[in-house]
Parts: structure tokens; C-alpha cells; sequence
């Protein structure tokens, strides 16, 4: 049986953004692509499922940056049985979810898989989560925040991180759509000649999909938070720093 | 009449959760510019005594046993067939981890405009626009919200709540619980409530809180050392936890604990919206990071631009020397 991982890739907000001078999207000359860290915990929670079940695991994603290819290839390596890559007039366009989730029902229809697993949220999902939003479009039960799942008998017992430490856990009927937030362990490593390796063996399925309608998702304006609120910063050297960090503690009677 | 303003009363067993009140208190801000009736959407099993403390002009209460806890398909279920019945001008949902399952599955479903992460609601020249919160904290979205009805997502913590005293509603209207209930696909619920934790990281005055920046878990010595050097407990941002570097119960944010000490020492977090919601409320925020952009010098009162580990050494030879 399959389980579908879906698969972005992000602007890394580790980097510096800029803004496009349309003003309604980031500058994507500028911006560095990494895979969705939450996927990257999804592919590793497929990955454990699959290790229990002997399901297949499909990685499949949409490729708006034409950089997928190497998060599909280190997925293939770390274990994923197929990767598939929809292609289509929307390289270097903001796929709103609404757009992404409409793209990739029908190939996971096809697919036929009885798990759904993507990231609980990205850092561009201005019109909301994936996960949700496909269960709402495919008609699957679903659950978001997921922190670890089993498959047992058919069914699927999943947890589900609320506030403060407390949990719940569902019993979900299969197929069902999982977005989540961490896997049951970090993400595994795959070194660098594997992936190398998969390159040279293995192929990725392209599908090559028809768009209609807004892809975007509708912004009159992005912008920086207001400089307002912004810490005095300290300079000089380590040495100099520490000195006046203690002596802010004792002022306030914190030392 | 202007369409009302809805709001889903998010709660564990009858318990209100703070960011409820906070939406209540948007939804009047808005209600007073345009004249719509607040309406407080709230499911549940034995409630009815939490729908009289709701302040809003009218709480539509529907109770079920299949909705003794918020889960997702049954929460969703319920409240697409409300919306769809009596379409509001704005749906106001948390972006909590109950919410989150519930906002964009009711806008797919409905085919209704979501704005999620929203920090900001206002009216400019008549017209509602959202400010949402983007790419880490880094970048913010205005919206202009059309004139479909339209769900909004919104981060706890970013609105005030208007009326801290709960105040009885205007009407409860009971309804009968949608018949696509009897057709769920999620059969079971288990709540857990975490263990005691060998340290309370809410009680603790000053907290050492690492991030990211400390790089591998051998690094944690340095900063645990500073920790007690300073009186103050280890607690971390979220990824560090999933890591297993730390327990849960020192994992402060949105998922983990909210924390207001008296010191919040950052090292190397860079202060994801998640992890600010959890600590923008302590009293003295001091923030070590490599990035001069990092969100969390938005929060912080003191903030260095610098190698963590340089600070931190040179804190540590002040402190124990």
C-alpha cells in the first residue's frame, strides 16, 4: 500500500528577504530554496510508518523553484520508493495552498494511498495549511500537529500536540491527510554520495499539470515588521558585552 | 443589519482558552465600526455553562458527545454546516493547534477566502484589511478582504482581549448538531495531560533559553552552566525538543509553555512567531543571535549581534570568576 509524502520548497528564512518591487512578493532572485523543514520531518514520519507496514513511499511535490529535483533525489535516498514532480506554468510564481492542493488531488486520487503525510505549515501558506486543506478537497479525515502515528489493523492512531504538553490522541479511518510538526525522531541523514548515487539510478517522474485561475494567493502589500519595538543593541567586544549585560542584571536587582 | 462577526469558542472541556476572549474582544472592535452582532460558535458536551459567560450579542450552542473535545473532523464538520447555513462576514478562528485543523478545512470546504496567521484587523477607507504574519516572523501581508465572506486565522496573542470580565450573552440559541456527525471518520480520543516535570519552567524567575545557535548538544553544557551561574533554569525553543535534546517541559511557545520571568536570556533563537508568543511577556528580554534581522531583537530589550558561545564564555568567566 502507499503513503504520499508532499513535498516544498521554501524561501530559507534563515537568509535575508527582499522585497519584490511589485511589492506583492518577495524578491525571488534573492531568496535561497530549502525543502519546508516540517516536510522533512513528514518524509520521516512516512519513512518509520512504511519501515512497520511494508507500505510504499511516494514523494511527491510541486516544483515552482525548478530546484525540487535534489529535495526528491535526498528523499529517494533516504528511502522513498517513487518521487513524482508536477511541472507547469508556475515556476517562480507564490502557489497559494488553495492552488497547490487543487494541483495535487488529482495525482493523489491516482495514487490511490491510504496516509497523506505534509508539513503542519510553511513559512509562505498565507491562505492556510496544506494538510486541511487537501483532507477538505479529498474528503479524508485529517489531523494536524501530528507528533507521532501508527498504523495498526487498518486504522491509525495518531498524536496530536495541543498546548503545554498536553496531547491528544485520535483513532483516524484510512485514507486520511496528516500534518505534521515533528516525527517520532529527527530526521534521518543521508550522506551526500548516496543522493549521488540515487541521481545516476533512479528517475523522477514528471507530470506536467494544466493551471486555471489565480495561483497566487491575493496580497495588496507585503512589508517589514516596524522597526518599533526593536532591542538596543549592544556592541564592543565579548568581554565588553558581558560587562554590561551583568550590569543591566544588577540594576535590576537580578544578580 | 450588517452580516455578524462569528468566532469559534476554542476550549478543553468546558475551559476557555485565552485566545477565545481575544478574538471576542476583535470581533467587537469590528462590530462597533459597522454595527454587525458578535456570534460566539460554540461546540461541545456540557457547556451550557460556559455559553453564559461568553460576551458576544449571541452564542450559538451546539452540543454533542461527539464533540466533547474540539477534534478536527468533528469541529470542521459543525462549522462549515453553521457557516453555510448563516454565512458571517468574517469567521474568527485561532491559528491554535485545534484551530489550525479546523480554519483552512472550513474554507476549502465552503470555497471561501482564508487569511491565516493574521496579527492585524483593521478598517482603511471603509475596507477591512488583515495583516498576516509571514516567513518566520520576517516579512507581514496586507489583505484586502473582499466582500465574500471570508475566514481569518489569527495568532493568540496578537489582539486584546476587550472585556476581561465575562459578561452574559445576549442569546443562546441552541442547534441541533449537523447529521454528518453520525458519519465520522475519527473514532476515538484520548486527552493526555503531561507528567510532572522535574523542573516548572513557568514558575522559574529567570530562564536561559538556547535555540538552534547552540548547534549540537554537547553545547548545551555551556549554556546550562551559564544557566546556573545566573540562578536561572534551561528551557528551549521547540526545535532542540524535537531533537530530544531537552524534555518537553522546558520547551517554551505556542505547542510548549507560556513563560513570563523577570529575565529571558536568549541564545541563538532567532525567534520564530511560535516561540515569541510563549516569552514576549517577560520583563527583561536580553537576546544573543548572529543574524541582526532575527525576529526575536523585535521582542527583546537588549539585543547582541554576535557568536553565542563568545557571550556566553565571557558571562561565564564574569559570573564564576
Amino acid at each position: 500500500m502507499t503513503i504520499v509524502v508532499v513535498m516544498e520548497q521554501v524561501p530559507d528564512v534563515v537568509e535575508e528577504l527582499a522585497i519584490a518591487p511589485s511589492g506583492t512578493d518577495l524578491d525571488r532572485d534573492a531568496v535561497s530554496y530549502v525543502v519546508n523543514e516540517y516536510d522533512d520531518h513528514a518524509l520521516e514520519e512516512a519513512l518509520l510508518l512504511a519501515e512497520a507496514t511494508g507500505d510504499e513511499v511516494v514523494a511527491v511535490g510541486i516544483d515552482t523553484t525548478g530546484e525540487l529535483d535534489q529535495a526528491l533525489y535526498t528523499a529517494l535516498a533516504k528511502g522513498a520508493r517513487r518521487a513524482i514532480k508536477l511541472t507547469g506554468d508556475f515556476e517562480g510564481t507564490w502557489l497559494s495552498t488553495r492552488a497547490a492542493a487543487r494541483l495535487l488531488v488529482p495525482v493523489i486520487q491516482e495514487l490511490e494511498p491510504r496516509l497523506v503525510l505534509t508539513g503542519v505549515q510553511a513559512p509562505d501558506d498565507l491562505d492556510g495549511q496544506l494538510a486541511p486543506t487537501l483532507a477538505a478537497l479529498l474528503g479524508w479525515p485529517h489531523a494536524s500537529v501530528v507528533i507521532g502515528s501508527q498504523l495498526v489493523d487498518g486504522a491509525l492512531q495518531v498524536r496530536k500536540e495541543l498546548w503545554g504538553g498536553m496531547t491528544m490522541t485520535l483513532e483516524l479511518e484510512l485514507p486520511a491527510v496528516l500534518g505534521v510538526q515533528a516525527a517520532r525522531q529527527a530526521p534521518r541523514y543521508v550522506p551526500i554520495s548516496r543522493v549521488r548515487q540515487v541521481m545516476r539510478e533512479a528517475t523522477i517522474e514528471t507530470r506536467d499539470v494544466e493551471t486555471s485561475g489565480d495561483l497566487a494567493p491575493a496580497i495588496m502589500r507585503l512589508r517589514f515588521p516596524e522597526e518599533a519595538g526593536q532591542a538596543e543593541i549592544l556592541t564592543g567586544s565579548a568581554s565588553e558585552i558581558a560587562d554590561r549585560i551583568i550590569e543591566l542584571l544588577r540594576a535590576r536587582g537580578l544578580l | 443589519m450588517a452580516q455578524q462577526i462569528a468566532v469559534l469558542v476554542e476550549h478543553l472541556e468546558g475551559q476557555p482558552t485565552d485566545v477565545t476572549f481575544e478574538l471576542l474582544g476583535l470581533a467587537r472592535r469590528i462590530a462597533n465600526t459597522n454595527g454587525a452582532p458578535v456570534e460566539a460558535l460554540l461546540f461541545g458536551q456540557g457547556v451550557r455553562h460556559l455559553a453564559e459567560t461568553i460576551p458576544a450579542d449571541r452564542v450559538v450552542l451546539v452540543e454533542d458527545p461527539r464533540l466533547r473535545y474540539l477534534t478536527p473532523e468533528a469541529t470542521a464538520v459543525t462549522l462549515a454546516t453553521l457557516l453555510r447555513a448563516d454565512p458571517p462576514r468574517l469567521a474568527l478562528i485561532p491559528n491554535t493547534s485545534l484551530g489550525m485543523d479546523v480554519a483552512a478545512w472550513v474554507a476549502a470546504a465552503l470555497d471561501w477566502p482564508l487569511i491565516a496567521y493574521c496579527e492585524g484587523l483593521e478598517t482603511r477607507d471603509g475596507q477591512l484589511v488583515a495583516t498576516a504574519q509571514l516567513f518566520g516572523g520576517k516579512i507581514l501581508a496586507d489583505v484586502l478582504i473582499d466582500d465574500r465572506p471570508t475566514v481569518i486565522s489569527a495568532l493568540a496573542g496578537a489582539f486584546a482581549a476587550d472585556a476581561m470580565q465575562p459578561e452574559p450573552p445576549g442569546t443562546i440559541e441552541r442547534r441541533d448538531p449537523p447529521s454528518e456527525l453520525a458519519a465520522l471518520h475519527t473514532r476515538s480520543v484520548v486527552l493526555e495531560r503531561p507528567e510532572a516535570a522535574d523542573v516548572d519552567i513557568t514558575r522559574a524567575e529567570k530562564i536561559v533559553a538556547v535555540g538552534r545557535g547552540i548547534e549540537s548538544k554537547d553545547n548545551l553544557e555551556l549554556a546550562e552552566q551559564l544557566a546556573q551561574a545566573l540562578g536561572a533554569v534551561l528551557a528551549a525553543s521547540r526545535p532542540l525538543v524535537d531533537a530530544g535534546w531537552l524534555p518537553r517541559s522546558r520547551q517554551v511557545g505556542k505547542s510548549g509553555l507560556k513563560v513570563k520571568p523577570k529575565l529571558y536570556f536568549a541564545l541563538g533563537i532567532s525567534g520564530a512567531p511560535e516561540h515569541l508568543e510563549g516569552m514576549k511577556d517577560a520583563e527583561l528580554i536580553i537576546a544573543v543571535n548572529k543574524d541582526p534581522k532575527a525576529p526575536i531583537f523585535s521582542v527583546a530589550d537588549y539585543g547582541v549581534v554576535a557568536d553565542l558561545f563568545e557571550v556566553a564564555e565571557a558571562l561565564l568567566e564574569r559570573l564564576e570568576g
